[in-house]
């Protein structure tokens, strides 16, 4: 993992001093909230439905077992005991005290932690495949990358005020974990027909109210130039990004109506000045952010069998574990989403446990998915049993990786003031009805948001959701269709939407329309995708 | 009618006017008729209140009720967590924001 540097350190320290001193001077009354509000976004501290809400930073998702302790004992020590871990691979406390926030981001720095640019029109916590690492499948590691970009991107003098938010994803294997062509830059590490390693730009992708799936347009830009290309790909969207209205300014909607063709030429004119200005950063740089990214010391000895007698446990083996690159080791998903439970949300107490068994079988390390659960990247296969015995005892081994149950829900209207309807209920009501029928069902992505900024990606699920406020009434939109991986697609809106109880309902059908269709070893999407949409239609609304 | 909301500055709380102060308690609301802004004005300045608003609101023998569901859900708190709204030992409270 990464290790803060003295001037990492001294940065992150002088920022907790400074908005210290912001907060006291709110406080006594020497700033107004108009003056002040853009200090605090600037920390990640939002005014939300209850109470304050801080927005943490886990640069690509990657936290040390401290970190990770350190979070559970920030939802104890200010919080009401738990967090919420969110679709952009951070965690969200809901319950801050202004007065407060300075002591906390005081302790995360302990922890080389901060919520720097976690708001406000600036580059974004730069997000990753939670498998980096660990995927056998990958070209390289990402997160040395992932982790230039957040050294490059950090308090950026010339992309602090973007036209919007910017958010960006670093993948580096042809299987999206981290559904990166639905950002605003989605950087693919490649090797091309000479070993060498490269990056592919896609730029303009995006959720929200207008949902679009970034184009390619650079196959392969040399490793060491990747910053320069970054740099000239914002600057363009830097000159030409409305401001004018904040509903069109998110690069997609630059890419879209310049068109790809234009947009990628002002990008290649204003690379090639770029290079001219040498600004990429030293090679000797990058050398020093990989050196912190070695493999851990794993046991080349580590027996590679599963005792698989425990029905209970071959089943979350089954569900929740991935193939490591290293013989004899495993990648494990933590599910967040319990039947019934709030997805993403773990206690204070369950964030303590992570951390120790990160510490003990998993080289002190683990991760946040985008799809708000925890990975252990690198555990033993002879340790799994055991692993798996104190989570589940933990409330923490709900087999559901990928299936209904594992839904990816926004705050929603329980917590956000941006909200129209609830999320968490409707996430709730789903995982209790249709957990029983998990594993006949198979994988299925079902994400739901609870306002048109899709903070919940309903867009990118197989089945999404979207909450709309009817007159004052929460009703809900289905859509069919959505993917988020290699094959991203949007997912298109069944019809008319329903009310609480009925979407549950709806949901139910449409995997009842599934089952009945599929052909041998076809999962939902790739029925929908066969069929189409006219038989769910006609079952929602016959 | 209508009432006045807002946050506590210090703890990020929802408060609703009273027509003295400010209360957790959305039942203690008062009609401020067409007074809110200059009441919001003069809370806003002393700092006892934070991004203060005016929202409607009925009243009747269940107490006052906001108009929309979110200010409802604002003056409950989070209907998924019961445990940490105002009313914790009310199974039920859910069931009056919808």
């Amino acid at each position: 993992m990464y290790k803060y540097d003295s001037y990492d350190q001294a940065m992150v320290d002088t920022r907790v001093e400074e908005f210290r001193d912001q907060v006291k001077r709110r406080l006594e009354g020497h700033i107004t909230e108009d003056q002040f509000k853009p200090l605090r976004l600037m920390n990640g501290l939002y005014l939300q439905l209850h109470a304050y809400m801080l927005r943490v930073a886990v640069p690509y998702g990657t936290l040390s077992s401290a970190q990770m302790r350190m979070l559970g004992d920030i939802a104890d020590k200010y919080d009401r005991g738990y967090g919420h871990f969110t679709t952009r691979q951070n965690i969200q406390y809901n319950w801050i005290k202004l007065e407060e926030a300075p002591d906390i981001l005081a302790d995360l720095a302990k922890v080389e932690m901060h919520a720097i640019q976690t708001s406000g029109n600036c580059i974004r916590n730069t997000t990753s495949d939670q498998y980096a690492g660990a995927a056998a499948d990958e070209v390289i590691d990402p997160r040395p990358y992932a982790e230039l970009i957040r050294q490059w991107s950090t308090f950026h003098p010339e992309f602090s005020f973007l036209p919007r938010k910017f958010k960006m994803a670093v993948i580096a294997s042809d299987t999206d974990r981290a559904a990166m062509r639905l950002h605003d830059i989605g950087i693919q590490l490649v090797r091309n027909e000479m070993g060498e390693i490269g990056a592919a730009f896609y730029v303009g992708g995006g959720m929200g109210r207008t949902p679009m799936i970034a184009p390619l347009i650079n196959p392969f830009v040399p490793i060491d130039q990747m910053i320069t290309y970054s740099e000239a790909c914002l600057r363009v969207y830097n000159r030409y990004g409305r401001r004018d209205n904040k509903y069109k300014a998110r690069i997609k909607i630059l890419v879209h109506e310049l068109g790809k063709e234009d947009y990628t030429a002002q990008v290649e004119a204003e690379f090639l000045h770029l290079l001219s200005q040498n600004i990429e950063p030293p090679l000797d740089e990058l050398s020093r952010i990989k050196a912190q990214f070695v493999d851990p010391p794993f046991d080349a000895a580590a027996p590679d069998t599963i005792d698989r007698s425990d029905p209970d446990f071959a089943l979350w083996n089954d569900t929740n574990c991935l193939p490591h690159k290293k013989p004899g080791y495993i990648a494990v998903t933590i599910s967040l989403k319990p039947v019934g439970g709030i997805p993403g949300d773990a206690s204070a107490d369950q964030m303590r446990l992570m951390a120790d068994l990160a510490r003990e079988y998993s080289f002190d390390e683990c991760r946040v998915t985008h799809a708000q659960n925890i990975v252990l990247p690198h555990v033993r296969k002879a340790d799994l049993y055991t692993l798996w015995q104190q989570l589940d005892t933990a409330g923490l081994g709900t087999a559901n990786l990928d299936r209904i149950g594992d839904i990816i829900a926004c705050p929603g209207l329980d917590y956000c003031s941006l909200a129209n309807a609830r999320s968490i209920p409707v996430a709730q009501k789903i995982s209790e009805r249709l957990s029983d029928k998990s594993a006949a069902i198979g994988e299925l992505k079902l994400k739901i948001s609870g306002c048109i900024n899709a903070c919940g990606h309903h867009h990118a699920g197989h089945i999404g959701i979207l909450g709309v406020d009817r007159k004052g009434v929460e009703n809900y939109q289905l859509l069919l269709g959505g993917c988020e991986g290699a094959d991203t697609s949007l997912g298109q809106i069944t019809g008319p939407g329903f009310d609480e109880d009925g979407i549950v309902d709806a949901v139910e059908k449409t995997t009842e329309v599934y089952l009945a269709a599929r052909q041998d070893g076809e999962r939902f999407l790739d029925t929908y995708r066969r069929v189409g949409m006219a038989p769910f239609k006609e079952a929602l609304y016959g | 009618m209508k009432i006045l909301t807002g946050n506590d500055l210090k703890t990020g709380a929802v408060t609703w006017w009273d027509g003295v102060q400010w209360s957790l308690h959305v039942e203690d609301a008062v009609d401020v008729g067409d007074h809110a802004e200059t009441i919001l004005a003069r809370e806003t300045a002393a700092r006892r209140v934070n991004a203060g608003y005016a929202i409607d609101a009925v009243k009747d023998e269940g107490g006052v009720r906001p108009g929309h569901i979110k200010e409802r859900i604002r003056a409950l708190g989070p209907t998924v967590r019961i445990d940490l709204t105002l009313k914790p030992a009310d199974p039920e409270a859910g069931t009056w924001v919808i």
